[in-house]
C-alpha cells in the first residue's frame, strides 16, 4: 500500500512539473503575457469573461494557482479558431485517440508476443536470422512513412480503403455509440490502426524473444521438462507466462507514449484526434486549444505510467515494494 | 596495510594501460566478431561519404527548378536516366534531394548525439559519484523530462520557437538526455565501489581527478551506445516535425522530402521514386544505430553475448 501511494505521489508531482513548465512556457511565447488566453479572434464580452476567469491582469504568482485551480475544474479558456470552450473540443477528440491507439496496441500486442515467442522457439535457424532485422526495421521506419506507404498503395492504389477522416462526407449518426460502432467508422480506422499496429509490433516481439530465451534456460522450466511435460506444455503454461511481464507492463506504458507518437499517424489519415488537434492548434497559434491537448496527452502518460507501474506489482510475485519477507 | 597502500598507484598504473590495450582491442575486435556492428559501421560510413561527397554525386542543387530541352517545366517526370529518381511537381531533381539529405541528417543526428550523450554523461557521473542532495536533484529533473509527452513537446517548442534545425537539436536534447544520465549513474554507482577507486582515493587524489580520470574512461562506452541510439532518434524527429510542417523550410531533408510529397500528392499520383527512397535511408540510418548499440552491449555487458 505504501508503495501503491508512493507511485501515485511521484507520478502526481511529475504531472504537476509538466503543468508548470507548460504555464511558464506559454507565457513566454511571443506577444503580451496575455496573448496566452485572448487575441483579437474572440468577441469582446468572450475577451472580458477569460481576462477574470484567468486574473490575467493579477501578479504571475495569482495567476499561476488560479490558472490551477482552473485545471481542477477542466477550465482551460476559448479556442481562438473554434470560439469554443478548449474542454469541449477536447473531450470531442479524445475518444477517437484512445479507440485508435487501444486498437493498434491490442492488435500489435497479440501479434508481436505470438510471434516473438514463436522466434524465440525457432532460435538459431534462418527464419529467425532473416524475421530479426525486418522487425527492427519496423522499429527504425517514421511511423508517418508507413502510413504514407499503406495510404499509397492500399487507398489510392487499390482504392480499398478511404484515404482519411473517420467519416464519410453526409454520414449523420443518432448518438457517439452508433458513430463508433458504424462500419463506416472501422473502415476508415483500418489504415491508421494498422500504420501503428506495424510500427507497436516491435517492441513487444523482440521483448518477448529475449524473455522467452532468458525463461527457458530457469528452473522451473528444467523442472518442468524432467516432470516429462510436452515441450509445447512447457512453453505455454510455464516459459509463455513468466516471459509475459514485462509485456503487460511495457502495454500500459505504452498507451501513454504512443498517445504523443500518435500525432503523425493523426495527421496523415486526417484522423481527427488530440494529436492532430495539437498539430493544428499549433500551427494556428491557438495557444489555449494547444496547452489543452497537450496537457491532456501528458495526463493519459501519467496515468499510464502509474497503471504500469500497478501492473509490474501485482504480477511479479517476486517484486515486494517495502514488505518485510 | 602500510605497504599495501604504499604498493597500489605503483600497481595500479601498468594495470589500467593493460586494461585500455585490451578495452581498445575489443573495440577494434568489435566489428569483425559481430557482423551486425560491422553492417552498421558500414552503413554510417557510407552516408558519411554521401554527404561529404554530395556536390559530385548529384550536381544538381536541390532546389533548382528545373526545365526541359523545349524550355518546358520538368515537372513530375518519371525515373529515368537523366533523372535517376525523376522530378517533383516543381521540376526539382528527386535524386539530387536525396543525397543532400544525408548532411541535414547528418547535422542533426551528429549535434543531437554529441549533446545528448555529454549532457547525459556529465549528469550521470556527478549524481552518481557526488550522491546526496545533488542526486535526488538532477534525478528528479530527469523524471521530469521524461513525464513530458516526447513528440508534443518537440512540436510545440518548434512551433512557437521558431522551426529550426537547432531548435529541433535542442528539444530533441531536453528529452533525450535523462535515459543516458540514469544508466550511466547506476553504472557509476558500482564503479565507486572498486578497489581501484578506493585506493586511488587513499592516495589522495581530488574527487573530480578520481571522476574523470579513473571512472569516466570506464563509462565511455556507454556514452557511445547512447550516442549512437541518439542519432537515430534525432533524425526521426527531424523527419516527423518536418512532415508536421514545423522544420526548417530552408535545409533539405528527408523529412522535407517527405512533407514535399505528402502535401503536393505524391500518393494518389503512385510517384513511388518520391517518397519511397527518403524513408528507406531514414530506416538504414536509424537501423545502423540499433546495431551498434547491439554490437557494443554485447562487448561490454558479457552476460548478454550469445542470446
Amino acid at each position: 500500500m505504501r508503495f501503491v501511494l508512493e507511485r501515485f505521489a511521484h507520478n502526481a508531482v511529475a504531472l504537476l512539473a509538466v503543468t508548470t513548465i507548460l504555464f511558464f512556457m506559454f507565457r513566454l511565447m511571443p506577444g503580451t503575457p496575455l496573448a496566452a488566453y485572448i487575441n483579437e479572434n474572440l468577441s469582446a464580452e468572450q475577451q472580458q469573461l477569460i481576462l477574470e476567469q484567468f486574473g490575467l491582469d493579477k501578479p504571475m504568482w495569482q495567476q499561476y494557482l488560479i490558472y490551477l485551480a482552473n485545471l481542477v475544474r477542466g477550465e482551460m479558456g476559448m479556442s481562438f479558431f473554434q470560439k469554443r470552450p478548449v474542454i469541449d473540443v477536447l473531450l470531442e477528440t479524445l475518444p477517437n485517440s484512445l479507440i485508435l491507439t487501444l486498437t493498434s496496441l491490442t492488435i500489435a500486442y497479440v501479434f508481436g508476443v505470438l510471434a516473438g515467442a514463436w522466434l524465440a522457439w525457432k532460435r538459431g535457424s534462418w527464419v529467425e536470422g532473416a524475421a530479426v532485422p525486418v522487425v527492427l526495421a519496423t522499429r527504425a521506419a517514421p511511423e508517418f512513412w508507413i502510413g504514407m506507404v499503406l495510404l499509397a498503395v492500399l487507398s489510392f492504389n487499390f482504392g480499398w480503403f478511404p484515404s482519411g477522416g473517420a467519416s464519410s462526407p453526409g454520414m449523420i449518426y443518432t448518438s457517439e455509440w452508433q458513430r463508433i460502432f458504424s462500419l463506416d467508422y472501422l473502415h476508415h480506422l483500418v489504415l491508421p490502426v494498422l500504420t501503428l499496429a506495424v510500427y507497436l509490433q516491435g517492441l513487444p516481439l523482440l521483448l518477448m524473444r529475449s524473455n522467452m530465451l532468458e525463461v527457458m534456460h530457469e528452473e522451473f522450466v528444467t523442472m518442468a521438462r524432467m516432470k516429462g511435460f510436452s515441450e509445447w506444455r512447457i512453453v505455454i503454461r510455464h516459459a509463455a507466462r513468466n516471459a509475459l511481464l514485462p509485456v503487460v507492463t511495457a502495454f500500459a506504458l505504452g498507451i501513454g507514449l504512443s498517445m504523443g507518437g500518435n500525432v503523425v499517424v493523426e495527421t496523415v489519415f486526417s484522423w481527427p484526434g488530440i494529436g492532430r488537434m495539437l498539430v493544428l492548434a499549433v500551427a494556428n497559434l491557438d495557444y489555449p486549444l494547444a496547452q489543452g491537448a497537450f496537457l491532456m496527452i501528458a495526463l493519459v502518460l501519467a496515468i499510464m505510467n502509474f497503471v504500469a507501474d500497478m501492473l509490474y506489482m501485482a504480477l511479479d510475485p517476486r517484486v515486494t515494494h517495502g514488505r518485510k519477507a | 596495510m602500510a605497504e599495501r597502500l604504499e604498493a597500489a598507484p605503483r600497481a595500479l598504473r601498468p594495470g589500467r594501460r593493460v586494461a585500455i590495450v585490451a578495452l581498445l582491442r575489443r573495440l577494434a575486435a568489435m566489428p569483425l566478431r559481430d557482423p551486425f556492428a560491422f553492417a552498421g559501421l558500414l552503413i554510417y560510413a557510407l552516408f558519411v561519404l554521401v554527404a561529404i561527397f554530395a556536390d559530385q554525386l548529384a550536381p544538381v542543387p536541390p532546389l533548382e527548378i528545373l526545365f526541359t530541352g523545349t524550355g518546358k517545366l520538368a515537372a513530375n517526370v518519371p525515373p529515368g536516366t537523366e533523372f535517376p529518381l525523376g522530378t517533383t511537381n516543381l521540376g526539382r531533381d528527386i535524386y539530387a534531394q536525396l543525397v543532400h539529405g544525408s548532411r541535414s541528417a547528418l547535422a542533426v543526428g551528429l549535434s543531437a548525439a554529441i549533446v545528448v550523450s555529454s549532457v547525459g554523461t556529465i549528469v550521470g557521473l556527478v549524481a552518481g559519484y557526488f550522491g546526496g542532495g545533488v542526486d535526488s536533484l538532477l534525478m528528479r529533473i530527469a523524471d521530469m523530462a521524461l513525464s513530458l509527452p516526447f513528440l508534443p513537446f518537440v512540436i510545440v517548442l518548434t512551433g512557437f520557437l521558431g522551426a529550426s534545425t537547432t531548435n529541433i537539436v535542442l528539444a530533441v536534447a531536453l528529452l533525450l538526455w535523462p535515459n543516458s544520465a540514469r544508466v550511466i549513474r547506476s553504472q557509476v554507482l558500482t564503479l565507486r565501489e572498486r578497489a581501484y577507486v578506493e585506493a586511488a582515493r587513499v592516495t589522495g587524489a581530488s574527487r573530480w581527478r578520481i571522476l574523470f580520470v579513473h571512472i569516466a574512461p570506464n563509462i565511455m562506452p556507454l556514452s557511445f551506445v547512447y550516442a549512437a541510439i541518439a542519432i537515430g532518434w534525432a533524425i526521426i524527429t527531424e523527419a516527423s516535425v518536418s512532415f508536421l510542417g514545423f522544420g526548417d523550410s530552408t535545409s533539405v531533408s528527408w523529412g522535407y522530402m517527405l512533407q514535399d510529397a505528402f502535401s503536393s500528392q505524391a500518393l494518389s499520383r503512385g510517384q513511388y521514386a518520391w517518397f519511397v527512397p527518403p524513408g528507406l535511408c531514414i530506416i538504414l540510418v536509424v537501423v545502423a544505430g540499433f546495431f551498434i548499440s547491439r554490437g557494443y552491449e554485447e562487448v561490454f555487458m558479457p552476460r548478454l553475448r550469445g542470446r
